[in-house]
C-alpha cells in the first residue's frame, strides 16, 4: 500500500511541478512580448507613460533577472501564497479574489458530482439487462452525455427561468440582498443554486449511467456470476455482487472525469453568472487580467490533484486488494 | 464523455482481431450494414457534414454579415431567424458546422497520432521507456485539460481554428495512449510478433505491419471518441471567449447568444440550433461508436 501511495504522490508532485512550470513558461516563451501587449491594451499615447508602464510590468514579472532566478522567484512567491495583484479589481491580491469565489464553485460541484455519480450508477445498474429500462435509459444517457454543459444550462435557464419564471437565472443571490446567515438569505442562495446544480447534475448523469450499465453487463457475463446462477442464487444477490465489482472502475472513472467536470462547472457558472471560478475566469479574460487567470489555473490544478488523492484513498478503502498489496488499481 | 471509454472493458486476450483479413473485412461489412446504431449514427453525422460542406455554398453573404432585420424569428426567408444585429442564424449555423467538424477532425487526428505513438512505443518496448512514457501520460492525464488550454489560448490569443484544434489534440491524448498501450502489451507476446522479430524486422515495421493492423478496429473507435471529445472541448473554449477570433463556430454562436442576452429576450432560435448541432454530432458519434464496437466484437452483437 505504501508503494501504491508513493507512486500516486510522485505523479501528483510531478504534475504540480509541470503545471507550475507551464504557468511560468507560457508568458515568457510564447511568441510576442506580453509587456508590450499589456501596454498596448492600456491605450496610452504619451511616450513617458508608456515607458513607465513598461518598466512597471518588467519589474512586476522580474524580466530583468536571469531566467533561473525568475523561475526560483516564481516558486518562492507561489509557496508564500502570493499570486500577484488582480488588475480587474485592483489592488486586491489574486488569492483573495479566488478565495471569495471558491466556496460557490465547490458548493456547486461537490453535490452535483457526487449525486450524479451515485444516481447514475444506480440507474445504470438497474437498467442493465432489463429491456424496457435499457431502451429508455440508454438513449437519454447518450443525449445527455453528448450535450455541451453550457447548452443544457442555457436551455434550463430559458425554459425554467425565463419562460416559466420559476427560478432566477443570474447571480449567486439576489442583488437586493447582503450575504448573511439569515434563513431568508440562505433560501435565496438555494433558489439561485438550483438551476446550475440541476444542469451539472443532468449532463454528468448520462455518462455514469451508460458506464455502469456496460460494466454490469460485463460482470453478469463473468464466471462468478454464471457459477452463482448455477448454484441457484437469487438474481438480486448476483446483481449485488456485480454492482460491487462494477463500482471499482467507476471510481477510477470519477478521477479521470474530474477535468471534464471542472470544465463543465466553469461554463455552467458563466451561463448563470454564478459568482464562482468560472465567472472569475471570464472576467479575467475580458479584462486581460493575466495574474488572476494564472492564479485560477493554479487553484484548479491544486483542487483536481487534491480530489484525485481523496479518490485514491477511497479506492483503497473500497478495494481490499490494494491494501493487501496485490494487483488492483493501476498506478 | 470519457467515462464511456474507460467503462467498456475488454479482454486483452480476446482473439476476435485475429481473423483472416479478407473474410474478416467482408464479415465486418456484412454486420455493419445491418447494425441500426451504426447506420443511424453515421447517417446523422453524414447529413450534418454534408450540410456543413454544401450549405455555405448556397449562401452569398459571409455568415457574420448584417443581412436582415434584427431579432426576427424563423421565417421562410431566414430559416433559423436572425440575431439582435440582423445576422442570419442559418448561415452562421452551416458555416459553424464546417468549423466545428474541422476542429473535431484536426484535434482528433493530432490526439490519435500522439496517443498511438506513445501507446505503441510504451507497450511494445516496455522497460524504462514504458516507465517514462507512462509517467508522462499520467501527468498529462491528471492536469485539467481546459485549464491548460485557457492559459495557452489567453496568452497566445488564438486566431485560427487550426491552432485551437492542435492545442486540443496536444492535451487530450493520454487516455488513448493508455488504452493503446494496454492493447499493444497483450499483442506483444503473440507468435506472429515473435516471428516478425526473429526475421529481423525493426520496431517501426513490427508496429505498423503486425500490431497496428491487428487492432485497427480499436484504433478507429479511439479516434471517433477523440473526435467527439475535441468538438466538446472546442465549443467550451469558444463559449468562454477563447475561440478563434475570426469566422464562426457553433460554440461561438452560443457565446454570442449568451453574451447578448438571447435567453432573456426569448430569442430561442439563436441558442437552440448551435447546441442541438453539437449534441447531434457528438451523440451520433457515440452511438455509431457503440454500433461499430458491436460490428467488430462478436460478443456484443445482439442476435
Amino acid at each position: 500500500m505504501r508503494r501504491y501511495f508513493g507512486r500516486k504522490l510522485l505523479v501528483y508532485g510531478l504534475t504540480f511541478v509541470v503545471a507550475v512550470t507551464v504557468n511560468w513558461m507560457i508568458p515568457r516563451f510564447m511568441p510576442g512580448d506580453p509587456v508590450a501587449g499589456m501596454v498596448a491594451r492600456a491605450n496610452v499615447s504619451q511616450p513617458a507613460a508608456v515607458e513607465a508602464m513598461k518598466q512597471y510590468y518588467t519589474g512586476l514579472f522580474g524580466f530583468d533577472q536571469p531566467l533561473w532566478r525568475q523561475y526560483l522567484n516564481f516558486w518562492g512567491a507561489l509557496l508564500h501564497g502570493d499570486f500577484g495583484i488582480s488588475i480587474w479589481v485592483f489592488p486586491t491580491p489574486v488569492s483573495d479574489v479566488i478565495m471569495g469565489a471558491v466556496p460557490y464553485t465547490l458548493g456547486l460541484m461537490i453535490p452535483s458530482v457526487l449525486l450524479s455519480w451515485v444516481v447514475g450508477n444506480r440507474l445504470g445498474a438497474y437498467a442493465a439487462r432489463r429491456k424496457l429500462m435499457d431502451n429508455t435509459v440508454l438513449p437519454i444517457g447518450y443525449v445527455l452525455t453528448a450535450m455541451p454543459y453550457m447548452w443544457l444550462a442555457v436551455l434550463l435557464a430559458w425554459g425554467l427561468g425565463v419562460v416559466a419564471g420559476l427560478f432566477p437565472i443570474a447571480g449567486g443571490y439576489s442583488f437586493s440582498m447582503q450575504p448573511n446567515w439569515s434563513a431568508e438569505f440562505l433560501l435565496d442562495l438555494l433558489h439561485h443554486w438550483a438551476l446550475p446544480f440541476a444542469s451539472l447534475f443532468l449532463v454528468a448523469l448520462g455518462g455514469w449511467a451508460i458506464g455502469m450499465r456496460n460494466m454490469i453487463i460485463y460482470e453478469l457475463e463473468s464466471d462468478y456470476s454464471t457459477y452463482l446462477a448455477a448454484l441457484g442464487a437469487p438474481h438480486r444477490l448476483i446483481r449485488r455482487y456485480a454492482f460491487r465489482n462494477a463500482v471499482l472502475p467507476q471510481i477510477t472513472g470519477l478521477a479521470l472525469q474530474l477535468g471534464v467536470l471542472v470544465a463543465g462547472a466553469l461554463v455552467t457558472e458563466i451561463v448563470f453568472s454564478y459568482p464562482g471560478l468560472g465567472s472569475l475566469i471570464l472576467k479575467a479574460i475580458q479584462n486581460q487580467d493575466f495574474f488572476l487567470l494564472q492564479g485560477t489555473f493554479m487553484f484548479i490544478v491544486l483542487g483536481v490533484l487534491a480530489a484525485n488523492f481523496i479518490i485514491d484513498i477511497v479506492y483503497v478503502v473500497v478495494d481490499p486488494r490494494t491494501r493487501a498489496g496485490m494487483a488492483g488499481a493501476q498506478a | 464523455m470519457t467515462a464511456l471509454q474507460e467503462a467498456a472493458p475488454r479482454d486483452p486476450r480476446d482473439p476476435r482481431d485475429a481473423a483472416a483479413p479478407v473474410s474478416g473485412r467482408r464479415e465486418a461489412l456484412h454486420f455493419a450494414l445491418r447494425n441500426g446504431k451504426l447506420l443511424a449514427g453515421a447517417g446523422v453525422v453524414l447529413v450534418l457534414l454534408l450540410l456543413g460542406l454544401i450549405g455555405p455554398l448556397t449562401i452569398d453573404a459571409p455568415p457574420n454579415e448584417y443581412v436582415g432585420p434584427p431579432m426576427q424569428g424563423p421565417s421562410p426567408e431566414y430559416w433559423f431567424g436572425t440575431t439582435t444585429f440582423g445576422q442570419d442564424v442559418f448561415a452562421q449555423f452551416v458555416y459553424g458546422l464546417r468549423t466545428t467538424f474541422a476542429a473535431g477532425l484536426l484535434g482528433g487526428v493530432v490526439a490519435s497520432l500522439i496517443g498511438m505513438v506513445v501507446g505503441f512505443l510504451a507497450g511494445f518496448r516496455g522497460g524504462l521507456l514504458d516507465e517514462i512514457l507512462n509517467m508522462l501520460t499520467n501527468i498529462v492525464l491528471v492536469i485539467p485539460t481546459l485549464a491548460v488550454l485557457l492559459i495557452i489560448n489567453a496568452y497566445l490569443g488564438i486566431r485560427s481554428v487550426a491552432a485551437q484544434a492542435i492545442f486540443i489534440g496536444l492535451t487530450s491524448w493520454p487516455w488513448a495512449a493508455r488504452a493503446i498501450r494496454a492493447q499493444t502489451f497483450s499483442l506483444r507476446g503473440r507468435d506472429f510478433v515473435d516471428l516478425a522479430r526473429l526475421s529481423g524486422s525493426n520496431t517501426w515495421k513490427i508496429i505498423t505491419r503486425e500490431i497496428a493492423p491487428n487492432m485497427s478496429s480499436y484504433l478507429l473507435l479511439t479516434f471517433i471518441l477523440l473526435f467527439g471529445n475535441s468538438i466538446l472541448i472546442a465549443s467550451s473554449l469558444d463559449f468562454i471567449g477563447l475561440g478563434p477570433t475570426e469566422g464562426v463556430s457553433l460554440g461561438l454562436m452560443l457565446q454570442n447568444a449568451s453574451q447578448w442576452s438571447a435567453m432573456q429576450l426569448g430569442m430561442w432560435w439563436w441558442f437552440i440550433p448551435p447546441g442541438a448541432g453539437i449534441t447531434a454530432i457528438v451523440g451520433a458519434l457515440y452511438v455509431a461508436n457503440v454500433g461499430l464496437d458491436e460490428v467488430f466484437n462478436p460478443k456484443l452483437r445482439e442476435t
